[in-house]
């Protein structure tokens, strides 16, 4: 820390950082554009010019740039110096010459940098009576519009899009005033964090292009803290919403998790909530065949009544996709014993067996955070681009350590982006990608290997035994090659001061989650401090893993064999989790179905009864996430009739069902303290937010800004009486511009805001330092700390070599950002850029076929055959075939070998 | 006794003072052209509808009785899908026509909005756009924004270059 002094006030800073970010941390509104947290200072806009002086004897002084000047013991400067003011608002009045006159048909209007600091600077009248420069705008696809005549050439979109996140179609082009940022030609972005520029551009250059199609200012939105439920990560969002409708999800900082950035699967998968296929009354079926149709509470529950009265034996499918509370809550109204998990067989034990190997590991669960921060990583088998995009964000910041090294050699300051940059050239953190298919983090690894599963886990186990260096446990019949590489690999990690070794269900191999927990526990082992991450299939996985449950197989056991005989499904649908006939069977044989679902399904359309859920935005819940962190999620808004949270209903059927105070549950408080209660490995997610009866001086905190418009207009051609606030019982925050003025405490961060900051930037108002922690804390409570013993190797698990079959292929899931989650799939846009159904096969193989790329291939999956599309991949080695996984192509057990056949032309015709 | 005899002398008086108060409603009193009245939308010289729906109006508005929803044709031009004013509410401040960057919104000089049901008074955008400028006959919005419109391309508008050629080598 040392000691500065900013207009003869005397303050402590962190040294060595740089005077901007410090000014920013003590308070004081310093204007900047070309510098972001996350992405370093460059010194490029000349906004944050400060007057610096040599000693206090020192009356003229120099003008510095705050954001390339470093914090040094003694530093005396000056934010309102008036010739260091004034230099700020001639450098905005010349940013602002060619800026157009749009704000109020702007979409950033309102939550604008530009118009922050422009007022911030006190320039109020354009002096400048020449012609603007105007460009043509860009179609960059389903997310992101393009509106270039607004550019103020900070150079932040191209510093985040190809800097950070490694996109390579986003540039400037052309110089001087014409300098053009956009791709080459119009087409959709490359990136899978495109959705950032909207935050990162201080502008309206970007903005987010499904926002616009309801079109609401920051203002105008009810928000609430919420969780992302596109992938396990947890990462914090903050979904806006307006009469009734979600209109656009930003980004909620948390220092350990997604920082400042989403990917634009959680960013834009939300469409979903506003979706037709929701379900938004409760419906029945009085007989089996007859169709299904709306009904009021009262006979869904009256006639859930009449089951439990005939002596109905229930039995509860949960679902990795629904809160703690709605699967707890299910859990108690079915029984512990006929409650199961509704993920398939071989998810079940993959989830069973990365809960016991994270919980058994002497290695720390790496949060985000700490996998940008790792500096050797080793990914065995995951395409975390596709499965946990943000972790592939997270990692291709950890190749950077290196970067930080260096610079830390040479005494740069590491926020001196160029010239860290410049200092590191192409020098980079060990990065091993082992996966069975080319992903788009190979691009920045050190090495890659692309083979079958197996083979990788068989790697993995390599790399284990090489860093053990036991005789014992090296892997028998490895080619010299692969041994060479794991040795490689072993001495990378070993080497490193904090190695992360990255696995995933995405392969659906236990043992690759195996031969991941073994190198974390070999190198804990030899002493150094590893780190281990799981990519986990959906939004609540930990969780309901940590609940514990049967497996699916058993629910179809016990309804075919008359120990059951009525099923309640929560969320789900069953026809992703099992084959077609078995799910069939299953419907078959149970007397009566309940789903309880928001959307609409396969599953909810053989159901008896059908009960509205709420989504994430219209219910409260919590989530735990694949770093077993605990994270709560609010209501965002009302919805109309009789939808309401999952845990509700289970709770109204729990109550007609007449079982005395069981389930009593009042509000989300107590269904929590029963969940901590009942479950002892969930007694923490008490902590993750404060409860319901919180109150900051007396006062909730609002969900609408002060400036929430249309209150006694919005709903007047209804009915001119405005209605009453609906009441809150389960969370601290209120619907309502009313409450708390000042700070909330982390986990109930509603939006950013601070005086004088209307953009995203206000969160730098919201650390305790920047970059850092919220101050009180990151939000979420970690479940899972690594077991002090040692232990946690499995070398009695090495599988064996991967044996290619002849006229039989391998087939292995592929997984895509755009598509292979379920909810997000529904969102318009992310359904755009969803793959065409296909399967991928090596040239080599497609050719012994005789299949071209884009002919049908008949593949033999079981439990049906189906036709796909064929493409060619180099990267799939001889032996192997890929298929996406897609929602609407029908389950199969992978991986799995098939027969893969081309399709006859008569046939082909026909479809 | 003297007060009462002074009072009635001053009210004797009164008979002779010019009247000041009118036969309203048979007679029209004077309002002047800035008074603050009923609101309505204007549309520019060129027959489009001014209102961009950029929600300052319904920000502006201390009693919040105005809302709307902004929504775009199909080039990109920007206009209210609805836009309700509860005047059962409104207090006639004028802070939405301050705040309107387009002089769309503006008040008349029509007061005359009484009615028995309170429901009456939510005025819909059918209710109150006109078929003229209004107060301000010249201003046309988009003509100045950077905006491309149907009818307007970039670099067409009011002191703009034409859009810059990013193959140009010249510098």
């Amino acid at each position: 820390m040392a000691t500065i002094f900013i207009d003869q006030e005397r303050h402590t800073a962190r040294d060595g950082e740089n005077l901007l970010q410090e000014c920013l941390a003590l308070g004081y509104d310093l204007p900047y554009f070309c510098w972001h947290p996350a992405l370093g200072s460059v010194g490029a806009c000349r906004q944050c010019a400060i007057k610096q002086f040599k000693d206090e004897h020192d009356t003229r002084g120099k003008i510095v740039m705050a954001c390339m000047t470093a914090v040094r013991e003694g530093a005396r400067i000056s934010i309102h110096d008036a010739e260091a003011s004034a230099f700020r608002a001639s450098v905005i009045e010349w940013l602002m010459i060619n800026h157009p006159h749009d704000c109020p048909v702007c979409d950033e209007g309102g939550e604008c940098h530009l118009q922050d600091m422009t007022v911030m600077t006190r320039h109020v009248y354009r002096r400048y009576r020449g012609r603007k420069r105007t460009f043509r705008n860009q179609d960059l696809g389903p997310f992101v519009n393009h509106e270039m005549n607004r550019c103020i050439q900070c150079y932040r979109c191209v510093r985040f899009y190809r800097d950070y996140a490694g996109g390579r179609d986003l540039d400037a082009h052309a110089l001087r005033n014409h300098v053009y940022f956009g791709r080459h030609a119009d087409g959709v972005l490359e990136s899978e964090f495109s959705g950032n520029l909207v935050e990162v551009c201080p502008t309206g250059v970007f903005t987010d292009k499904t926002l616009k199609r309801h079109y609401t200012r920051k203002w105008d939105l009810q928000s609430a803290p919420s969780i992302c439920v596109h992938c396990a990560l947890g990462c914090n969002t903050v979904p806006g919403a307006r009469q009734g409708t979600l209109r656009r999800i930003h980004n909620r900082y948390n220092g350990a998790v997604n920082g400042y950035f989403l990917c634009d699967r959680g960013r834009y998968g939300y469409e979903f909530v506003n979706a037709p296929t929701r379900i938004r009354t409760p419906l029945m079926r009085r007989q089996r065949g007859e169709a299904l149709r709306a009904a009021t509470r009262q006979e869904v529950l009256a006639q859930w009544r009449a089951l439990v009265d005939r002596g109905a034996k229930p039995i509860g499918i949960g679902s990795p996709r629904a809160s703690l509370e709605a699967n707890f809550a299910l859990r108690t109204l079915v029984g512990a014993q006929r409650f199961h998990l509704g993920v398939s067989d071989a998810e079940h034990t993959l989830l069973e067996s990365a809960l016991a190997l994270l919980r058994e590991s002497p290695a720390r669960v790496a949060s985000l955070r700490e996998a940008e921060g790792a500096d050797a990583v080793l990914v065995l088998g995951e395409d975390v681009t596709n499965t946990a995009p943000m972790l592939a964000l997270a990692l291709r910041q950890s190749v950077r350590q290196t970067h930080m090294k260096i610079a830390t050699k040479l005494h740069i300051p590491h926020w001196d982006d160029a010239a860290v940059r410049e200092a590191a050239g192409s020098a980079k953190a060990p990065l091993f990608v082992a996966a069975p298919i080319a992903t788009k983090l190979d691009e920045v690894a050190t090495r890659v290997f692309h083979d079958a599963p197996d083979e990788v886990a068989r790697l993995g186990f390599a790399v284990a035994g090489a860093i053990e260096g036991r005789k014992a446990h090296r892997v028998p019949d490895t080619s010299d090659a692969t041994q060479a590489l794991a040795d490689e690999i072993a001495q990378a990690l070993v080497a490193a001061e904090r190695p992360l070794i990255v696995s995933g269900c995405g392969s659906q191999s236990v043992e690759l989650l195996r031969a991941a927990a073994s190198v974390a526990a070999a190198l804990c082992a030899k002493g150094h401090s590893a780190q281990i991450t799981f990519a986990l299939p959906e939004c609540n996985s930990g969780g309901l893993a940590l609940i514990e449950g049967k497996r699916l197989g058993a629910a179809i056991e016990a309804l075919r064999n008359g120990d059951a005989d009525t099923l309640i499904v929560l969320e789900n649908d069953l026809y992703r989790r099992a084959g077609q006939a078995a799910i069939d069977a299953l419907f078959e044989s149970a007397h009566q179905v309940v789903v309880i679902d928001h959307t609409a399904s396969a599953t909810s359309a053989r159901a008896d009864i059908v009960l509205p859920a709420g989504t994430f935005a219209e219910s409260d819940g919590t989530l735990v996430n694949n770093e077993g962190r605990a994270q709560r999620y609010f209501q965002v808004f009302v919805p109309n009739g009789d939808v309401q949270g999952s845990w509700r209903w289970a709770r109204d059927l729990l109550a007609a069902a007449d079982r005395g105070r069981e389930g009593d549950w009042a509000n989300l408080d107590a269904i929590i303290g029963a969940c901590a209660a009942a479950i002892p490995a969930l007694a923490q997610i008490v902590n993750a937010a404060p409860g319901a009866g919180f109150r900051l001086a007396g006062q909730k905190i609002a969900r609408e800004p002060p400036r929430y418009s249309g209150r006694t207009a919005l709903y007047a051609n209804v009915n001119v009486h405005e209605v009453q606030v609906p009441a809150d019982p389960d969370s601290p925050l209120a619907y309502s511009m009313e409450g708390y003025p000042g700070e909330p405490p982390p986990p109930l961060i509603p939006w950013f805001w601070a005086p004088g900051w209307n953009s995203v930037q206000s969160v730098n108002k919201f650390q305790a330092e920047i970059g850092g922690a919220l101050r009180g804390g990151d939000p979420g409570v970690r479940l899972i700390e690594p077991a002090g013993a040692d232990g946690g190797a499995h070398f009695d698990t090495v599988p064996q070599r991967f044996a290619p079959r002849v006229g039989a292929w391998l087939l292995i899931p592929l997984h895509h950002i755009f598509g292979s989650e379920e909810l997000s799939a529904l969102a318009p846009g992310v359904r755009e850029l969803a793959p065409q159904p296909y399967v991928a096969l090596n040239p080599d193989d497609a050719d012994m076929l005789g299949l071209a790329a884009g002919e049908l291939a008949c593949v033999d999956l079981d439990p049906a055959p189906c036709r796909l599309l064929v493409t060619r991949r180099a990267d799939l080695r001889r032996g192997m075939a890929g298929v996406p996984v897609l929602p609407w192509l029908h389950f199969a057990a992978l991986p799995a070998f098939a027969k893969i056949t081309k399709a006859e032309a008569s046939r082909v015709e026909a479809e | 006794m003297w007060s009462s005899i002074r009072t009635a002398w001053t009210i004797f008086l009164h008979m002779f003072r010019r009247r000041v108060t009118i036969q309203y409603p048979e007679e029209k009193p004077y309002i002047p052209p800035r008074w603050r009245g009923r609101i309505i939308l204007s549309r520019d010289p060129d027959g489009g509808e001014r209102c961009v729906a950029c929600y300052l109006c319904a920000v502006a508005c201390p009693v919040d009785c105005i809302s709307l929803q902004a929504t775009e044709d199909e080039h990109g031009r920007r206009y209210p899908e609805f836009f309700r004013i509860n005047f059962s509410r409104c207090i006639f401040c004028g802070y939405c026509e301050e705040a309107c960057p387009t002089y769309a919104i503006q008040l008349t000089n029509d007061f005359e909005m009484g009615e028995y049901d309170r429901q009456n008074l939510v005025y819909e955008k059918e209710d109150l756009l006109i078929d003229g400028p209004g107060k301000y006959p010249e201003y046309n919005f988009y003509r100045v924004a950077g905006l491309a419109i149907g009818g307007k391309d970039k670099g067409e508008a009011e002191n703009e270059a034409p859009p810059v050629d990013l193959k140009r080598l010249l510098p």
